[in-house]
């Protein structure tokens, strides 16, 4: 590969222009020296108190469609219950590494173990866990990590709920940055509020392609 | 209309496509309405921001610091990419970017890709391309889909059907689909798209799309979306396929908390999208298990090179310029020509094409500077404007080409005039003379003949008087008052 580089004329001839158009050539060093000297004025740490946080989260999520109940965390069980039921939804896939005392029993949860997206499209509905949340945006962050699992299982069931702890809520999207740092490389999707579009007339229509519904749990 | 690609090489000038254009009322009142509302949202959203100033202004700074930089950006983007399992294409134009793009969905082994929405391959025309060696590519944005479906053209960078109305998508719909029974409430129509292409996305093993962001630091790729069918084709497919600008590179990860705040609230007036994806190479439990990216120049560089223009490269695609701008407003996106229209595409149409064809869009504008006030990393786009016209004037007059061209002859010819006094009285009774079989009764001149049209186009000319100052000034000498 690293031959391949070097001797690809397009890549090259692409490097000249660059050079040759803001006269020189970029190091490591000053790239980082410069990249220091942005300037960032805009606000990085929110300022409200932690159960205003979660109210403006809570408020942001419903404005995007998305039903919210907030329980503590031995009543996860309950709510999810509740949530399902309300939804009509008896079968729902989860993937590995779901805390497992979340599961009510009365419902079936179908582990995924590479499930495919025809199978998945068959499953009503898929229940996980989140990253983080972020209030000021009304967004829940997912990785693929233990509980939350593979990108394409929160996408092609039509329901989707989603658990996020209490300490997982930050109000700002720098503050989410900040706890992202260490995993940036993992597969990551913010999703705020169930599917939508405004292609038509500007007019903002629930669900399109990814689920259509959308509930999360705040425990804790 | 149907089916003819923009191309800004072929494309007529603005004025012309301006005038046809705005005899089009149904479409004039549907971009009017659609961007009305998208402004009143983006207005309400950016005005809860108490630091949207200081988040434009890290924006602009972001984006200054990658051009600065370009060359160790697209090479750490390239190292890091490579390292987590993506395979990097180098393209020096459209040309080199299409057979690219070509030769990987032939090794896929699909006759057909499903496609995120990407103005980066409208651009290069990449569809027609795939089509001409027998491969279908399947639209999934809804707008785009509209666009495919009735042969259409996007008229706005976020919005490509902004220009249709909802009994217009439903004809489409009803003729392509097959549903003659559809409605033209705005769920129907959706849900007429979801079961559509929810086929496409359970069985085609190839997706191609375009990229918002490469994040140099990791060798990540970030796709904004709403509907969800740019997940389904970034996760779905066993082969991706991401053409990218070389001017969509960011710095690090932690840039992506500027523009994921500044990107939504412009584009579509949301605090933010449904989705945003960000994944790295490739994940063998999670994802396409084939991953390529292409990076393109396609006379970016050339803009690079320009010092004043340069800042044209920071563009984030929002749109909110096109939103805004009083001229876009009226004529919708086909009058320019291009995939790029509105303030933004007068100056990046242009520039993308060396400067040889679209000459006339950065004259489409007042100046007005709304487009620059609405700019999330505050590109001066009436700056750019300005510089452009300066540089079109000085190709056309310059060397051989100016002997030959009129409006510097005339100019020529003006100043000649001017010098001296015997000739201007000459030419002012000329110009009497000569006026008078071209003004109407009111006293006004609505059309002049051959190069001198271009004045009267778009506004009239007051007949000159019947005595001039000098000849009343020396009368009323003579007469001793």
């Amino acid at each position: 590969m690293a031959t391949e580089m070097v001797t690809d004329p397009a890549r090259s001839e692409i490097l000249r222009r660059i050079r040759a158009a803001k006269g020189g050539v970029s190091s490591a060093e000053t790239a980082r020296t410069a990249w220091d000297g942005i300037e960032r004025s805009y606000l990085r740490n929110g300022s409200r108190p932690v159960e205003e946080v979660l109210e403006l989260l809570e408020d942001r999520l419903r404005d995007y469609d998305a039903r919210v109940m907030r329980v503590r965390e031995a009543e996860v069980a309950t709510a999810v219950a509740k949530m399902m039921g309300e939804r009509g939804v008896r079968r729902v896939v989860v993937p590995k590494g779901l805390e497992a005392t979340w599961l009510p029993s009365g419902f079936e949860f179908v582990l995924d173990d590479g499930l495919t997206a025809l199978e998945l499209d068959a499953v009503g509905g898929v229940m996980t866990g989140a990253t983080l949340a972020i209030a000021e945006t009304g967004t829940v962050v997912l990785q693929n990590t233990a509980g939350q699992g593979r990108r394409v299982v929160t996408l092609v069931p039509d329901y989707h709920l989603c658990v996020v702890r209490v300490k997982d809520v930050v109000e700002t999207v720098p503050e989410a940055f900040g706890r992202l740092e260490a995993t940036a490389e993992l597969a990551t999707t913010f999703v705020s509020g169930p599917s939508a579009t405004a292609d038509i007339e500007m007019t903002r229509i629930k669900g399109v392609h990814g689920p259509r519904f959308l509930d999360v749990i705040l425990a804790g | 209309m149907s089916g003819v690609a923009l191309d800004p090489k072929t494309a007529p000038v603005f004025p012309m496509a301006a005038k046809t254009a705005m005899a089009d009322k149904q479409m004039r009142k549907n971009v009017l309405h659609a961007t009305d509302v998208i402004q009143a949202k983006r207005a309400r959203v950016v005005g809860e921001m108490p630091d949207w100033q200081q988040l434009r202004e890290a924006g602009r700074q972001i984006r200054q610091h990658t051009m600065e930089n370009l060359d160790f950006y697209l090479e750490e983007f390239e190292r890091n990419c490579t390292r987590a399992g993506g395979v990097v294409h180098w393209a020096r134009d459209a040309e080199e970017a299409r057979r690219i793009v070509v030769e990987l969905v032939k090794a896929s082994g699909s006759d057909e890709v499903i496609k995120v929405k990407s103005m980066t391959t409208e651009e290069i025309q990449l569809n027609r391309a795939l089509e001409a060696v027998g491969i279908h590519a399947v639209e999934t944005d809804l707008a785009e889909l509209i666009i495919q479906l009735g042969e259409d053209r996007p008229s706005h960078i976020v919005v490509p059907a902004l220009h249709k109305n909802r009994q217009e998508i439903r004809e489409i719909f009803q003729r392509k689909m097959n549903l003659p029974e559809l409605g033209d409430r705005p769920q129907d129509l959706a849900d007429a798209a979801r079961v559509f292409l929810r086929e496409k996305f359970l069985r085609v093993k190839t997706g191609v799309s375009g990229a918002n962001f490469l994040i140099a630091e990791t060798g990540g790729v970030c796709i904004v979306e709403s509907e969800g069918n740019g997940r389904m084709c970034l996760t779905l497919p066993e082969t991706l396929i991401t053409i990218a600008g070389i001017d969509k590179v960011l710095p690090r990860f932690e840039d992506l908390e500027v523009m994921l705040q500044l990107l939504p609230r412009s584009a579509t007036g949301e605090r933010m999208n449904p989705y945003n994806s960000v994944w790295t190479g490739v994940d063998a439990a999670d994802g396409p298990r084939v991953f390529h990216v292409v990076l393109m120049d396609n006379a970016r560089t050339e803009i690079l090179a320009d010092e004043e223009a340069r800042q044209t490269l920071n563009c984030i695609r929002c749109a909110a310029c096109q939103n805004a701008c009083p001229v876009y407003r009226q004529t919708g996106g086909h009058a320019y020509g291009s995939v790029y229209a509105g303030p933004i595409g007068a100056i990046l149409t242009p520039q993308l094409q060396e400067m040889h064809y679209a000459q006339s869009l950065p004259y489409a504008s007042s100046l007005c500077g709304a487009c620059y006030e609405v700019c999330p990393v505050k590109i001066n786009i009436p700056e750019v404007l300005i510089h452009l016209r300066n540089k079109v004037v000085k190709q056309n007059t310059a060397g051989v080409a100016g002997f030959f061209d009129v409006e510097a002859t005339a100019m020529k010819a003006m100043a000649a005039i001017f010098r001296s006094e015997r000739r201007f009285r000459a030419a002012q009774r000329l110009g009497r003379v000569a006026e008078s079989p071209l003004v109407g009764k009111d006293g006004w001149i609505g059309w002049l003949p051959g190069m001198l049209g271009g004045w009267t186009q778009v506004r009239d000319l007051q007949e000159m008087p019947k005595e001039t100052f000098r000849d009343w000034w020396e009368k009323r000498g003579k007469n001793g008052n």
